[in-house]
Formats: C-alpha cells, sequence, structure tokens
C-alpha cells in the first residue's frame, strides 16, 4: 500500500456520519439517565438482551469504534490548529486508542 | 543589502479568535475529542454491561455524576454543530449527479436533516423515552 491516507480518512468520514446521526439522540438518552430517568432501554436487561444479539452487537461495535476513529484522525489536525506542533506523538496516540477501543469493544460485546 | 523580508505574525494558538469563520472551524474541529471521549464513556458502558448488573449501576451512577453531567451537556452542544456542519459539508464531499444537473446542494442537507430527525425520534420512541 502505497499511503494509508485514504484508509484513515474513509474511517474519518465513516465516523463522522455516524457521530452526527447517531450521538445527539444517545447523549440525550444518557442525559436522562443521569439525572434519574433511566429509559427503558438502558435497563441492565433489556439492554444486556440487545446487546446479546447480533444485530445489537453490529450497531454498538460500529458506533463506538467509527467514531473513536473520526475522533483520532481531527485531533491531529484539531490540536494543530490549538498551538500543538507534535504531529507524530498526537496519531501515535490517537490511533493507539482509537486502535485499542476497538479491540476492547469487540472483546466487550462478544463477552456479552 | 537586501530587505528584511515581511513575516506577519501569527499567533499559533489563538489564531483563529480574530473571524468568526475560523473561530466555528476551530469549534469543529475540537468537538472531534468530545465525540472521541464519549465513544470512550460508551465503551465503559459496554464493558460494564458484560460485567454484570453491579458494574452496569455503577455505570449508570457514573452519568450522573456531575463532572460527566457536565460533560454530556457541552458534548451535546458540539455534536449537534458537528451534526449540521458535517450535512452542509456532505453535498460538497458528495455531490450527486443525475443527467447533466447536480442535485441542489439544499435537497441533499435537506434530506440528511430529515433523516436524522426521523432517525432521532425512532430511537427515542423504541428506547422507551416516549
Amino acid at each position: 500500500m502505497k499511503s494509508n491516507k485514504p484508509l484513515f480518512w474513509s474511517l474519518f468520514a465513516a465516523g463522522g456520519t455516524v457521530a452526527a446521526f447517531v450521538m445527539p439522540v444517545l447523549l440525550v438518552i444518557t442525559l436522562l439517565a443521569g439525572y434519574g430517568m433511566v429509559p427503558e432501554a438502558l435497563s441492565y436487561e433489556r439492554l444486556h438482551a440487545v446487546a446479546g444479539g447480533w444485530p445489537g452487537k453490529i450497531v454498538l461495535f460500529v458506533i463506538v469504534s467509527l467514531s473513536l476513529w473520526h475522533a483520532a484522525h481531527r485531533m491531529r489536525t484539531a490540536l494543530h490548529g490549538l498551538g500543538l506542533r507534535a504531529d507524530r506523538a498526537v496519531a501515535i496516540a490517537g490511533y493507539g486508542i482509537a486502535a485499542l477501543g476497538t479491540v476492547l469493544s469487540l472483546h466487550y460485546l462478544l463477552a456479552i | 543589502m537586501t530587505p528584511k523580508p515581511y513575516v506577519r505574525e501569527i499567533p499559533r494558538t489563538t489564531w483563529y479568535l480574530s473571524r468568526r469563520g475560523d473561530m466555528l472551524h476551530m469549534v469543529h474541529e475540537v468537538s472531534s475529542i468530545f465525540i472521541g471521549i464519549y465513544s470512550l464513556v460508551l465503551l465503559w458502558g459496554i464493558q460494564s454491561l458484560a460485567e454484570g448488573p453491579v458494574a452496569y449501576q455503577a455505570f449508570l451512577d457514573g452519568l450522573s455524576s456531575p463532572l460527566l453531567l457536565a460533560f454530556q451537556w457541552v458534548t451535546l452542544a458540539l455534536v449537534l454543530f458537528h451534526a449540521q456542519a458535517w450535512f452542509a459539508l456532505t453535498p460538497k464531499a458528495m455531490p450527486i449527479q443525475i443527467g447533466e444537473q447536480f442535485v441542489p446542494d439544499g435537497l441533499i442537507a435537506g434530506a440528511h436533516y430529515l433523516a436524522w430527525g426521523v432517525f432521532s425520534l425512532v430511537v427515542l420512541y423504541l428506547a422507551g423515552v416516549f
């Protein structure tokens, strides 16, 4: 492979779309839970049942991993813009966390 | 004697404060960091779900900590900003051509808003919020 740019860019773009569509409503749901109004779907039994099935596992995996790759990629330009001149370190840290998060989410989802 | 070249000073950490467009761009860039941290919060939720009801309850309690509540509000605002900026960018990144004509930007962005609204309502309904 000549350059890994297209790979990271497509993960970034896919993650940006996922975050735009899914995260606002997820935040509303987790905020409600944070104020003690836990929606039915966030009860342990319900969510465990959802994440126990393949469709649920795949959806949760896609949301978490793609959003992490989106963040990792954009964090490079964000921190550069804020004045930090350490792209190599930022890239390694960001992509490293995204890769670790991807593996961990897979691991935990398969354990449910 | 060669004249000293003029180098315009650009403050490295605050350059985006002087122009509105730069400022909004920076807000959009920074939204990614919050999106990343929130993804890790979700990952924590999945981990606790795998570990059992006690761990999961600790995760739900964690969501109600003042720090995480504040973080979630900020992230909600930033992710809404991200969504509108992203939908505005999509027709530029992926123009759709039908015959000789390009589908108007507003139509593509509008379709995204519509899909986003319907999707969000369906998720809230399925989650049992209403």
